[in-house]
C-alpha cells in the first residue's frame, strides 16, 4: 500500500481537498446512479404526470402540448377496451402463474430426489430463461401455424382436424399461456429446486423416524419450510406476469379481436398506435400505481417474517 | 432429501427427461426450420435436404439489414453492460459499506427511499416509461439513436445490478477494509484493490445478466429505434410483421439471436437464477 502512503505525505491544500473527496467517497459514489435516476426515472416521471393532463400532437416535427385538464381521465371511464385488456390480463396472470406453480413445485420435488443428472437437467431448463422473449414467440408462432405447425400436423396424423390456435378467438388465449408455461416452468422449478435443497435434513429424518407417509411429509414439514420461498415466486411471477409484452405482441398481437388484448400491449397500442401519448401516460400512471397496491400489500401480509432471498 | 431407489428412481428419470425434451423441443424445430427451404417449410416434411439459405440470404442478401442488427445488438449490449457494472457496484458500495443515518435519522430514510425508487422501476412494465422517453429523446435527438438506447438499457438494469452486487459486496469481510485503512490506504484505494476483487465473481454474475437482459431487450427497442439502430429482437418481430412472412429467414433470426443465451447457459445456473429473484424482494 505504498502508493496509499505516498499521497498522504503531499502537502497543500490539494492534499486536504483529496482528503475531503476520499473522506465523502461514500456519497459521490452514488452520484452516477443519482443522475441516471434523475434524468431517466425522476424527470420522465414527472413529465408522465403532466402529460396525463394534455393532450399532445406532433406537427412539424414539434410536439404541441395542450393542458386539457381531466379529458383523459373522461376517456378513461369510457374506455372500455382498456377494461378488456385488464380481465385479460388477470385471467392470463391467474392461470399462467397458478399452473406455473405447480408444474414447476411437482417437478422441483421430483428432482430433489434424485442424485445422478441432476445438474444437465439444471442446465437444460435455463435456457429458456435466458432465450429472447421474441425468439421464443417466433418459434411458437411456427409451431402454432395452421398449415405446417407441429401441433396441426399431430392432429392431422392422430386423424383429427386442425385447429386454428392463435386465429380462434376461444383458443388463442389457451395457446399465449401455454407458451407462457413454458418459459416461466423452468424458472420456478429452479428456484423451488434450490429451496427444497437447501432445507434441514433433521428435520425430515425426523418425520421419517416418526413414521410420516410421503403426503404428510410434504404437507407438514416440507410445504410450512418452504413457504417463504413459495410466497417470494409467486409474487415474483405475478408481477411479471403482468407485464407480459413481447411474447403476445409476435404471437397475436392481442388479437383475434381483443381475444389476447393485455394491459402492455394496450397502452403501447395508445402510444404509438394511437398516438394518444396523453392518454397513455394515465394508463401507465394506473398500471404503475395498482402496481405499487399489489407490492404493498404483499410486504404488508408477507407470509414469511425472513425473507430467504435477502441474505 | 431422501432418494428414489429402484423402479421409483427410473420413473423420475423418465419424468424428468421429458421435461427436458418439451424444453428443448421448440428448440429442435426451430433449428430444423431454419435449414429448411421456403417449399419444405410449407410441406411441413421431415425429411429434407439441410441448405445454408436462409442463413445466407439473412445475413448477405442486399435487402437484409441484420449484420448491422447485430452490430447494433452487440454494441448496446457491450455498452449498457460495462456502465451498469461501474454504476451498479459504485451505488451498491455506497449502500451497504456505510451506516447511513448513524448520525441523521434521514440517511435511513434517503437509504430506504432511494432503494424503494429502484426498485419500482424493476417491477413496472417498461412501456410504461417508454412514453415519456420517447418525447423527451425526440427533442434531444436520442430517438433513433444507439446512446439513447444504451442510457434506457442502463436503467433498466440497474436495479438489477445494485441488488446483485450488494449482495456479495456484503459478504466482504469488513476486516479486510479496515486493515486496508490502517495500512494507509484511502477509502477509494481501499475499494479499489482490496473490495473489487474479492467481488468478481459478483461482477461477472452482473456482467452476464446484464448482457443477456439488454441483448433480449424488446419493448423499449421496438418504440425508441428506426431502421438504422434496430437491435435483433427488433429486426425479428418485423420479420412476423411481413405480409408474406419469410419464415425461413425468421427462423434462422431466431436461431442466431438464441447463441448468447446458449452460450451463456453452462456458465452457471445459481447465479443466474439469484440474479433474477434479486432485486425483486430485498
Amino acid at each position: 500500500m505504498a502508493p496509499a502512503a505516498g499521497t498522504r505525505e503531499a502537502a497543500g491544500p490539494a492534499r486536504s481537498l483529496a482528503d475531503l473527496l476520499d473522506a465523502t467517497f461514500q456519497y459521490w459514489a452514488l452520484v452516477p446512479a443519482l443522475l441516471i435516476l434523475l434524468a431517466l426515472t425522476l424527470y420522465p416521471m414527472l413529465s408522465i404526470l403532466r402529460m396525463a393532463v394534455s393532450t399532445i400532437d406532433f406537427a412539424q416535427g414539434q410536439f404541441l402540448w395542450t393542458f386539457t385538464g381531466l379529458q383523459n381521465w373522461r376517456s378513461f371511464v369510457e374506455d372500455w377496451l382498456f377494461r378488456i385488456a385488464l380481465k385479460n390480463t388477470l385471467i392470463f396472470v391467474i392461470v399462467a402463474v397458478t399452473i406455473e406453480m405447480l408444474l414447476g413445485l411437482s417437478l422441483a420435488l421430483l428432482a430433489c430426489q434424485i442424485q445422478m443428472g441432476k445438474g444437465i437437467y439444471r442446465t437444460i431448463m435455463v435456457l429458456p430463461i435466458l432465450v429472447p422473449a421474441v425468439a421464443i414467440g417466433c418459434m411458437w408462432r411456427l409451431m402454432y401455424n395452421y398449415d405446417f405447425g407441429i401441433f396441426n400436423q399431430a392432429l392431422v396424423a392422430l386423424g383429427l382436424t386442425p385447429l386454428a390456435w392463435l386465429a380462434d378467438p376461444r383458443l388463442a388465449m389457451a395457446s399465449v399461456i401455454l407458451v407462457d408455461i413454458w418459459h416461466w416452468v423452468p424458472f420456478v422449478f429452479l428456484i423451488l429446486l434450490a429451496g427444497l435443497e437447501a432445507l434441514p435434513v433433521e428435520a425430515l429424518e425426523a418425520a421419517n423416524v416418526d413414521g410420516a407417509n410421503g403426503w404428510q411429509r410434504l404437507r407438514y414439514v416440507i410445504l410450512p419450510m418452504i413457504g417463504p420461498t413459495l410466497s417470494v415466486v409467486v409474487m415474483f411471477r405475478t408481477i411479471f406476469a403482468f407485464k407480459v409484452f413481447d411474447e403476445i405482441f409476435l404471437l397475436t398481437s392481442g388479437g383475434p379481436g381483443t381475444a389476447t388484448e393485455v394491459v402492455s400491449l394496450y397502452i403501447y397500442k395508445v402510444f404509438f398506435a394511437e398516438n394518444r401519448l396523453g392518454y397513455g401516460a394515465l394508463l401507465a400512471i394506473l398500471t404503475i400505481l395498482t402496481i405499487c397496491a399489489f407490492v404493498g400489500t404483499y410486504r404488508w401480509t408477507r407470509l414469511g417474517r425472513r425473507d430467504p432471498w435477502a441474505g | 432429501m431422501g432418494g428414489l431407489r429402484g423402479k421409483a428412481l427410473i420413473l423420475g428419470h423418465l419424468a424428468m427427461i421429458l421435461a427436458c425434451l418439451i424444453i428443448l423441443a421448440p428448440f429442435a424445430w426451430i433449428i430444423m426450420n431454419s435449414a429448411k427451404q421456403q417449399i419444405d417449410i410449407y410441406e411441413g416434411t421431415l425429411q429434407f435436404t439441410p441448405t445454408w439459405r436462409n442463413y445466407e440470404r439473412l445475413l448477405f442478401s442486399k435487402q437484409s439489414n441484420f449484420i448491422r442488427n447485430v452490430a447494433n445488438s452487440a454494441l448496446v449490449a457491450t455498452a449498457s453492460t460495462l456502465a451498469v457494472m461501474a454504476v451498479g457496484t459504485l451505488t451498491a458500495y455506497a449502500l451497504t459499506r456505510y451506516a447511513w443515518g448513524r448520525r441523521f435519522r434521514v440517511g435511513a430514510w434517503l437509504k430506504a427511499a432511494l432503494l424503494g425508487w429502484i426498485l419500482l422501476f424493476h417491477m413496472i412494465p417498461a412501456i410504461t416509461l417508454v412514453g415519456p422517453w420517447y418525447l423527451i429523446f425526440r427533442e434531444l435527438g436520442l430517438y433513433n439513436n444507439l446512446l439513447g438506447l444504451v442510457l434506457t438499457h442502463i436503467t433498466l438494469n440497474l436495479p438489477m445490478a445494485t441488488w446483485l452486487m450488494m449482495s456479495f459486496i456484503q459478504d466482504v469481510p469488513r476486516e479486510l477494509e479496515d486493515a486496508a485503512w490502517i495500512d494507509g490506504c484511502r477509502r477509494v484505494g481501499a475499494f479499489l484493490r482490496v473490495i473489487l476483487p474479492v467481488i468478481v465473481p459478483g461482477l461477472v454474475a452482473t456482467g452476464v445478466l446484464s448482457f443477456i437482459f439488454s441483448w433480449n431487450e424488446f419493448s423499449v427497442a421496438l418504440n425508441l429505434t428506426a431502421s438504422p439502430t434496430a437491435t435483433i429482437p427488433v429486426a425479428i418481430s418485423n420479420f412476423a410483421q411481413q405480409y408474406e412472412i419469410q419464415y425461413g429467414e425468421m427462423a434462422a433470426g431466431t436461431v442466431l439471436a438464441t447463441v448468447p443465451a446458449i452460450l451463456l447457459m453452462f456458465a452457471g445456473q445459481r447465479f443466474i437464477v439469484r440474479g433474477l429473484m434479486l432485486g425483486a424482494f430485498k
